[in-house]
């Protein structure tokens, strides 16, 4: 297990390769379906122009994104007695539906790791070897264990798209993730994938 | 007629708690048993391990084994004379107050105005309840399943023949177009998953019983020898692909394989395949005059 700290360096990314184990300390940032669509086109393609508060969620994402990890997760949280919320309930969501965004996201922003589940495509696999970055897997389902990682959630954008679909700022301790695509263009989900397939080829083959 | 007035909303929050927060034992039991499967030391092993751990600490803490609560499915099986309206109230209530507690995530998103209502509330379908009346003498049965998105979404329909996969109308065909969306799904719907399929039906009845089918319990097997027999191959088979937990590459790719043949058109034989991840959480409530048992 390697203990990772963000915001993350470029010599420390290049070093991880597929299969590392690791730990993550630091902060992060939760964002998935509605948040990658709403960076992509209001910030990135502009085919949307900023609304309310997009321009001031802006600069505080390129501060927190810049070397930082975004996180595929749309948690269960509870708010408490004082208005202070806490993570009951955080395991990644699948991050393949990112596929169109992650890439762009990644060089943008300068975003050193996404964490989600079940693997990215080709196209961050690419963005991974550009920005360089890489995809950190978490266990999915393991959400109450996972949450246990957080240790302070320091704020919320965008709570306007629910709770799921908001951007949560959180410290985490320990997070636990295996490597599954690195910055050397390696993707365990491009070999699981392609090893299966040929095992299909011969199950269909065979008599009934 | 009285008891049909007899208000559950706060047992069935309970439902809600249970089904949210603790796996049922026979999933448990699969899940420990697949560990030994897998290498010391792999991905595969720690990803069981872990998951293992987060079904204790969910039990202990009462919080969601997964912060995906999934699609909230209701089957509810009430005695002639009870009004399903009201029933369908309680189950409304008991879900916007089990939101509140936590127990669920609000995931009801209007799909026109991408509006999240907040409390699991959307419109007639959302929970969805599905009433069956039973004997006036019978007691009243609810059970819910609780079913992520994750899994859903690599949930597959083939209309058979299938050309690519030389897939025909017969058991033969269904072997191969199951095989395939285990394939295809990879690690995106939590693997190890457990399978729903049925075979015939019109599209949407056939996704709506390859659902039902995994109210059963694991290892439950059709009582059509034949089907039965395919059942257990398929999970053998899905095995061999080597997908894994997660998608990490291991011997566990699925739990259990659970058939359910309907009756079809002539002109249609619809192959649907309902993909439940490994937080196969689904529990059931019994009511017999004033006592509540859960199971």
């Amino acid at each position: 297990m390697r203990e990772i700290t963000i915001p993350i360096d470029d010599e420390v990314i290049r070093s991880l390769h597929v299969g590392d184990s690791v730990a993550l300390t630091g902060i992060m940032v939760t964002a998935r379906d509605a948040a990658h669509k709403w960076m992509v086109e209001t910030f990135i393609k502009k085919t949307r122009p900023p609304q309310g508060e997009d321009e001031q969620v802006y600069e505080a994402l390129k501060k927190l994104l810049n070397g930082g990890v975004i996180y595929h997760c749309g948690p269960v949280v509870s708010k408490d007695e004082n208005g202070e919320y806490h993570f009951l309930a955080a395991g990644p969501t699948t991050s393949i539906r990112e596929e169109p965004y992650q890439a762009d996201v990644m060089k943008h922003f300068n975003v050193k790791g996404v964490i989600g589940k079940g693997g990215m495509g080709a196209k961050t696999l690419q963005g991974c070897r550009e920005t360089p970055g890489v995809y950190f897997h978490a266990v999915g389902g393991a959400a109450t264990f996972l949450a246990q990682t957080v240790e302070k959630v320091h704020g919320v954008y965008k709570l306007e798209f629910g709770v799921p679909e908001a951007l949560w700022v959180i410290e985490v301790k320990e997070f636990p993730a295996v490597v599954t695509m690195d910055a050397h263009g390696q993707s365990q989900h491009a070999i699981v994938d392609a090893a299966s397939r040929q095992v299909l080829e011969e199950l269909l083959n065979k008599p009934y | 007629m009285e008891r049909a007035m007899r208000d559950l909303t706060n047992e069935i929050i309970e439902l809600i708690r249970r089904t949210s927060t603790r796996l049922p034992a026979d999933v448990e039991e699969r899940l420990r048993a697949a560990i030994e499967k897998e290498a010391p030391g792999s991905a595969a092993r720690n990803a069981l391990e872990t998951i293992l751990k987060n079904i204790e600490l969910s039990r202990q803490k009462s919080t969601p084994i997964c912060q995906d609560t999934g699609t909230p499915i209701f089957y509810v099986h009430y005695p002639e004379g009870w009004s399903t309206r009201a029933l369908r109230e309680q189950i409304r209530n008991a879900m916007a107050e089990a939101t509140k507690r936590s127990y669920m995530r609000p995931n009801a998103v209007d799909a026109i105005y991408d509006r999240n209502t907040g409390n699991n509330l959307g419109g007639d379908d959302f929970p969805y309840i599905h009433f069956e009346e039973v004997d006036a003498d019978q007691p009243l049965v609810i059970e819910l399943m609780l079913k992520g998105g994750g899994c859903e979404n690599v949930g597959r329909q083939y209309s058979l023949p299938d050309n690519e996969l030389g897939a025909d109308r017969d058991l033969a065909g269904v072997r191969k177009v199951v095989l395939d969306a285990v394939q295809k799904a990879q690690g995106q719907g939590c693997a190890p998953g457990i399978l729903g399929v049925a075979i015939g039906g019109d599209r949407s009845s056939s996704y709506l019983k390859s659902k039902e089918v995994l109210f059963e319990k694991i290892g439950v097997r059709n009582p059509d020898p034949e089907l039965a027999k395919l059942e257990e191959r398929l999970t053998e088979e899905a095995n061999q692909l080597g997908i894994g937990p997660m998608g990490f590459g291991g011997q566990t790719t699925v739990l259990d394989t659970k058939i359910v043949g309907l009756s079809r058109l002539p002109a249609s034989y619809f192959v649907t395949v309902s993909y439940m991840c490994w937080a196969y959480r689904r529990r059931k409530m019994i009511v017999r005059g004033d006592q509540v048992e859960y199971e």
